[in-house]
């Protein structure tokens, strides 16, 4: 279980245009991708200071993959970083202003209080 | 000694920007109010004439990090460069530029310091909406040097309320303190309660709107003590999952002290309540109102 990890691919997708269009469009390839290349990149710090022992659970590359964002809340990903991805892959596809939001909010309408814990 | 000439307590909402910059014909509804409350509520800065502003707010995961998350961080830069590629994508933003006033913020970190707060600093630091929704609004010239104040309202474990007012008592010592000719408004953003990403967005008012209007109460009479009983790290997750971002509001009423705001005004919308208020600790040091207009009212 890495929560971590997690946010840190939606907050390294989030904020690159070209990964966002990536992981739109092949979820599968980009999670595969970014799990050897990008997981342990120290943000900041070049190749030979890579992180030597970051991984996703396959419950969380599973997530990632199906583009699940009622199973990382779940689990725990921080709810700001999924929403601002999931705004900008899927809000375009909802011709209806906040119509995204709603469905999103829907999904989770089964979620109670108190929220799965957010701390990393 | 310097002058603290206001204090000014804000929501920061996102959507304000665009939602102003739209033609009339093609705003929604509730634009008309919301304009017509923020221009009453620049007005409350202008009269203050400010020569400096501290710009109390929180980095929402742009350049702060979670392998290396500060709580507290000041920054000390000669201009800052502001919003995110994320906000202009998600918000309509525009870039900007602002200018930082090294000697307060150089003056707020070793006086910080020695006063019980271990500030983390920045020496380069690309500010995002928490600090530009409030430029927008009371202050959309963007020409006045800035000290950023970033909290850590947003990825825990996170300092509990009652640190925030401390800090905000502290920020206002400090202020009192500086040895300099300035006028200094201080003005911090924050939210009542707010959820985002979880089952309660977005909604047709903000998720708890009976905790919002307990928050307008504290806030509008400077209750600190009423505020501190009730609010706990464990109790803003029940209002809505982004809650936290109320310690914000917590922080700007340690830096008014148990005073009634001179300026109060809330409007509830989609999603949040907004909410604007204004403390002047000086006020023979503010200009008068604008035809003599009551400034404490508000529009549920």
């Amino acid at each position: 279980m890495s929560k971590y990890l997690v946010n840190k691919f939606l907050y390294t997708v989030d904020r690159d245009h070209d990964l966002t269009e990536r992981y739109r469009t092949d979820p599968a390839g980009t999670v595969a991708w970014w799990e050897v290349e990008m997981a342990g990149t120290l943000l900041n710090a070049i190749d030979a200071e890579r992180t030597t022992w970051l991984s996703f659970t396959d419950a969380e590359r599973e997530a990632l993959v199906g583009h699940d964002h009622v199973a990382l809340f779940e689990m725990g990903a921080h709810p700001f970083l999924t929403l601002t991805l999931w705004i900008a892959m899927f809000e375009r596809d909802h011709p209806e202003p906040l119509a995204m939001q709603l469905d999103y909010a829907a999904r989770l309408a089964h979620v109670t209080q108190p929220y799965p814990d957010i701390t990393t | 000694m310097a002058d603290l000439v206001a204090v000014l307590a804000t929501t920061h909402h996102p959507f304000y920007y665009r939602t102003s910059q739209l033609p009339p014909e093609e705003r929604p509804p509730f634009a008309e109010e919301w304009i017509s409350k923020i221009a009453t509520y620049r007005e409350t800065l202008t009269r203050a004439r400010p020569d400096v502003l501290v710009m109390v707010g929180s980095d929402h995961f742009h350049q702060l990090w979670l392998d290396n998350m500060p709580q507290f961080l000041v920054g000390k830069a000669p201009f800052y460069d502001a919003n995110w590629e994320n906000e202009i994508r998600e918000f309509g933003m525009p870039k900007l530029l602002l200018k930082g006033d090294e000697e307060l913020s150089a003056y707020m970190l070793r006086e910080g310091l020695d006063r019980g707060f271990d500030l983390a600093f920045s020496n380069e630091l690309r500010i995002d909406h928490s600090v530009t929704c409030p430029i927008l609004t009371v202050r959309p010239e963007a020409d006045l040097p800035i000290v950023p104040i970033y909290t850590n309202i947003f990825a825990p474990p996170l300092p509990k309320p009652e640190r925030f007012v401390q800090l905000g008592r502290t920020i206002r010592e400090i202020i009192d303190a500086w040895p300099s000719h300035l006028r200094v408004a201080v003005i911090g953003s924050g939210h009542l309660s707010l959820e985002l990403g979880g089952p309660r967005q977005f909604g047709p008012t903000g998720p708890d709107p009976e905790f919002d209007h307990r928050a307008v109460e504290w806030i509008s009479n400077g209750d600190i003590d009423g505020c501190l009983r009730e609010v706990t790290l464990d109790s803003l997750h029940a209002p809505g999952n982004a809650t936290h971002g109320f310690m914000d509001f917590m922080l700007m009423m340690g830096v008014a002290g148990h005073e009634k705001a001179d300026h109060a005004d809330h409007l509830s919308l989609f999603h949040t309540m907004e909410a604007y208020f204004t403390w002047y600790p000086n006020p023979h040091l503010v200009d008068p109102p604008l035809g003599g207009v009551p400034t404490i009212g508000a529009t549920a």
